[in-house]
């Protein structure tokens, strides 16, 4: 399975290498995808896990033994049409075909169910019509 | 080449309402159809667009005078500077220009939000914008500082005139490099990790006019959404290069200088961009209408994007440094598929200028010629063509330590 989780950590639990741990003993593909970490600090950490039921739900529950609060991501890039003049530099840069350029009518659409907020569309947007939003509260 | 209509034939068809207009994709199938000398004589005018980003672009501006009068030394448009070393209260707001606070590249790659291309969006929206200026006061003009909120419709004039536009032909931008690079042709990735263009193709003025047999001084055109005029040819123009049989040029070529009032345009076609790591400028509405005069005329705006070539350009040596890299050529119907083949690997393509929105002025300047809004006009002067010896000049490379006089009067001579 492949989710999209936003982690909160404590000052304390940005100390441990929880990536190490979570690509080691529980065998998951990690891509972050955001992270605002400092020593001594409470951070997040936005990203992509895949890997089996069994070890998902089991990295799932290390990372809530730490304290480490995990939350589903639940908003992502935001396409605003109006502002977009559909050149189309976007959709050369997305990996999944999110942002996606219909080949005869030149026109960029923009499917979210395929973004994985890599977030390479954001530079790239010449009128900034491409925004982040993470649905992140204050951290821990 | 025997049967000839001239602009007037022409635009008495249009005032009439009779006029047949075809844009420069429609034209395409439409003389594959017919052929060329049935399809010359119905078709009285072909509509061309583009839509991308022109750096070298801008407006003058008339602010009228404030009580007590100011002779401007400096003046900010939101923050922008604009140029006011001409009278006292006009000014040029060029596309490129950045506020003084802007960080620019200090952490790069900058961001760029706002420049005064998007000062020029923000007027023709109607938005208020904040004038300030100062000056050193005079008699005439005792003022020496002055901090207001303006619209568009608060100032005299208002005309963009942009010094360069509407390039014909564009580089195809790459990285050999070992780093992202943040170019004016937007973000190029390592190791030919994409290919950057530009223009509209078989839709773009110039292409459907590669000898500047109908375009010229004093043509009407859209420009911005509103109408304009060709003013002189642009800068940099070097209509002198390398061409196809079609008369096509495989590099950059000619450009134009246009000119139009700011009050009659629409922010929808004149848009400030922000280029990460490179800078601030804005994208430009342009359809320029082709009158069918001859079949020869028609058989250059039956141009295909498969007929037309530019060349691959690596931007990590090769421009900056003016090293010869030859990467070959792509043409346009590669371009636009969303894939090129360079030194045997498949390289992904990123458009720079919007091709649904060039498709979209081409449809509109039909719409405008066929309901009798917008009539043709013969140039007063035609522009240098490939005939001409125009040379494309450098800075040329001279030391003033080695004894230049500046200042003199004198033209700087040794």
């Amino acid at each position: 399975m492949k989710n999209r989780i936003v982690l909160y950590f404590s000052a304390a639990q940005s100390e441990q290498p929880i990536i190490y741990q979570l690509v080691k003993e529980y065998d998951l593909i990690v891509n972050i995808l955001k992270a605002n970490i400092n020593p001594q600090k409470e951070g997040l950490m936005v990203m992509e896990l895949t890997g089996e039921k069994d070890n998902y739900d089991s990295g799932i529950k290390y990372l809530s033994s730490l304290g480490v609060t995990c939350e589903p991501l639940s908003e992502t890039v935001m396409w605003n049409e109006t502002l977009c003049i559909q050149c189309g530099a976007c959709a050369s840069f997305c990996p999944t075909e999110a942002l996606a350029m219909e080949r005869e009518s030149m026109e960029v659409s923009f499917d979210n169910s395929k973004c994985v907020v890599c977030g390479m569309c954001l530079e790239c947007c010449p009128t900034r019509a491409i925004k982040l939003h993470f649905d992140i509260r204050e951290a821990v | 080449m025997s049967y000839q209509k001239s602009y007037e034939e022409i635009n008495e068809r249009i005032r009439k309402g009779e006029a047949v207009v075809v844009t420069a994709e429609e034209v395409i199938d439409i003389v594959e159809e017919k052929g060329y000398a049935k399809a010359a004589r119905e078709i009285d005018v072909v509509t061309t667009g583009t839509f991308g980003p022109m750096c070298s672009s801008g407006a003058f501006i008339n602010f009228g005078h404030a009580n007590p009068r100011i002779k401007m030394k400096k003046v900010w448009l939101n923050g922008v500077e604009a140029y006011t070393g001409i009278a006292a209260v006009d000014a040029y707001i060029g596309a490129g220009q950045l506020p003084e606070s802007d960080p620019e590249n200090k952490v790069y790659p900058g961001r760029f939000t706002y420049g005064g291309g998007h000062v020029i969006q923000d007027l023709v929206a109607g938005k208020e914008i904040r004038l300030e200026a100062i000056a050193y006061g005079t008699d005439c003009y005792p003022n020496r500082k002055l901090e207001t909120i303006i619209t568009l419709d608060d100032v005299n004039e208002a005309f963009m005139f942009n010094p360069r536009n509407a390039y014909q032909n564009y580089n195809c931008a790459v990285n050999l490099g070992d780093r992202p690079l943040y170019t004016y042709m937007g973000i190029l990735r390592p190791k030919l990790g994409n290919a950057a263009y530009s223009t509209s193709g078989q839709l773009s003025p110039l292409l459907n006019d590669p000898h500047y047999k109908t375009i010229g001084i004093g043509t009407r055109i859209f420009l911005g959404g509103g109408i304009g005029y060709v003013a002189w040819n642009g800068t940099q123009h070097h209509p002198n290069v390398l061409r196809e049989e079609n008369g096509v040029p495989k590099t950059p070529a000619g450009t134009l200088s246009v000119i139009g009032d700011l009050k009659q345009m629409d922010p929808n076609w004149l848009v400030g961009l922000s280029y990460a790591g490179y800078g601030a400028t804005m994208a430009i509405g342009i359809g320029i209408p082709i009158p069918i005069l001859d079949e020869e005329i028609l058989h250059y705006t039956a141009v295909k994007d498969e007929d037309i070539y530019c060349p691959i350009v690596d931007f990590f040596e090769g421009y900056p440094y003016k090293k010869d890299i030859d990467l070959g050529f792509a043409n346009f119907k590669e371009l636009k598929s969303g894939k090129i083949t360079i030194n045997g690997k498949q390289v992904v393509t990123t458009p720079q200028s919007s091709y649904p929105r060039a498709r979209k002025i081409a449809a509109t300047l039909k719409e405008w010629i066929t309901a009798g809004k917008f009539e043709i006009s013969q140039p007063v002067q035609m522009l240098p063509g490939a005939d001409s010896n125009i040379d494309f000049k450098s800075i040329p490379d001279r030391h003033p330590a080695n004894g230049i006089i500046f200042n003199s009067g004198m033209g700087g001579k040794k």
